[in-house]
């Protein structure tokens, strides 16, 4: 009997001060997150939206969208993130969209977890040295209309058309795929007046 | 001043003669899933330290208070506390490493290099003692997953911490950054491992012998095999 008290207070006692020092050191990290997290939101939605000067969370949406403004207020679109799965996990992107939805100022793969040195490329392709950014970079001014369609091993020749990466045409689907979803959930929005 | 002496032998024992990976093939799960670059095994050698010197400290000074019965469960919790506290560092201090390292700090929590250093270490020796040990084990840890990840980094993106060392026409080898890199890579370490201490103990058993054989020639006949 005596030994269970002596067990029961041990591992009390242990909890006790281990739970306390961790709310402690919590509460002094949680600013410094929020903090990093609206930092590379705000770096996003600047690279998307390369004119943009502020934006605002449009809180009514039921999906993370921003509504972004230029130097003097006025709107110049917005700015989306959504998620989806790539070819092992999931792939989180932010999409910069103009106000009319249709057309696409630019991309950002926030997160990814695709395969080293094949589907990675949807990031950065080291392998071309002109721009290793061209995949994400194709989407600047690309149409959504009637959708955004991946092409494979020929170039992209309409608006609309993304040339696939070779070796990652999957991953490069997948991200076509997911715009496609969040543009047309959006545009729901907007046609329902909750945006 | 054999007592300071018998101290740095705490430490030095865990950079090669125990050395964590090597020799006690203990904390495999990071040494495979991080060593994607050298900076990643750096920082997972270095908060893997972390952990191991505080919950060291912690255990041995409180080991004699501890019941036998539940002194794991003690472990594990005082370790999943300093575990915790170098995660939310990184994340307030650190966010592009600690998304790197993505899940695997946390992770550290069941490493068995940490709660086996507690068991078979700190549970049994003084506080001084113990750190001399963990700091041992971790830098051992520390050099063995920068070697591990700066051969994978050179040969799967042709860079050494961020810097190119590979000629531009290097193809980088993709593989080496894939998990079977990692177990390619640790494999052949291990071998070369095992060689040089083959090589070692046959050379001292050959001088061992060859000293028998000068008092006594009968008996070394048997060890010929």
């Amino acid at each position: 009997m005596n030994l269970i008290i002596k067990m029961l207070v041990t591992l009390s006692i242990i909890g006790i001060l281990s739970g306390g020092l961790l709310s402690q050191i919590a509460s002094w990290a949680a600013p410094h997150i929020a903090h990093h997290r609206a930092e590379a939101t705000k770096e996003a939605i600047f690279t998307v939206q390369p004119k943009a000067k502020n934006y605002i969370k449009i809180e009514s949406a039921e999906i993370e969208a921003y509504k972004v403004v230029d130097a003097d207020s006025n709107s110049i679109g917005y700015a989306l993130v959504y998620e989806g799965s790539g070819f092992q996990g999931k792939i989180r992107l932010m999409v910069g969209l103009n106000d009319d939805l249709k057309t696409v100022n630019g991309l950002s793969i926030l997160e990814q977890v695709e395969t080293p040195g094949l589907g990675t490329k949807i990031v950065e392709d080291a392998s071309n040295k002109e721009d290793s950014f061209w995949f994400p970079n194709q989407f600047k001014d690309a149409e959504y209309d009637p959708e955004l369609v991946s092409v494979k091993g020929a170039e992209a020749s309409k608006p609309n058309e993304i040339q696939a990466i070779t070796g990652a045409t999957i991953s490069s689907k997948a991200v076509v795929l997911i715009l496609n979803e969040g543009i047309e959930k959006l545009r729901e929005m907007k046609n329902g007046g909750t945006l | 001043m054999s007592k300071k002496v018998t101290l740095s032998r705490e430490f030095i024992k865990g950079l090669w003669d125990q050395n964590p990976v090597f020799k006690q093939v203990l904390g495999m799960c990071p040494t495979l899933a991080v060593t994607v670059s050298a900076e990643n095994g750096i920082a997972m050698a270095l908060a893997t330290t972390f952990v191991l010197v505080f919950s060291s400290v912690i255990i041995s000074m409180i080991r004699k208070l501890i019941p036998t019965q539940v002194r794991i469960a003690s472990y594990i919790l005082i370790i999943a506390t300093f575990v915790t506290i170098v995660d939310l560092v990184m994340k307030a201090k650190f966010p592009e490493l600690s998304q790197s390292l993505g899940p695997f700090i946390p992770l550290i929590v069941v490493n068995c290099l940490i709660l086996g250093r507690q068991e078979a270490f700190s549970s049994k020796n003084g506080v001084l003692r113990s750190v001399m040990d963990s700091l041992g084990m971790g830098t051992g840890f520390l050099i063995t997953l920068f070697i591990l990840g700066g051969i994978r980094e050179i040969f799967g993106s042709g860079t050494l911490l961020g810097i190119t060392v590979m000629p531009s026409f290097y193809e980088p080898w993709v593989v080496m950054i894939l998990p079977a890199g990692a177990f390619l890579v640790l494999g052949l370490l291990m071998g070369f491992a095992n060689v040089y201490i083959e090589r070692k103990k046959r050379l001292e058993r050959i001088d061992y012998l060859s000293r028998l054989k000068s008092i006594e020639p009968v008996t070394s006949g048997q060890e010929a095999a």
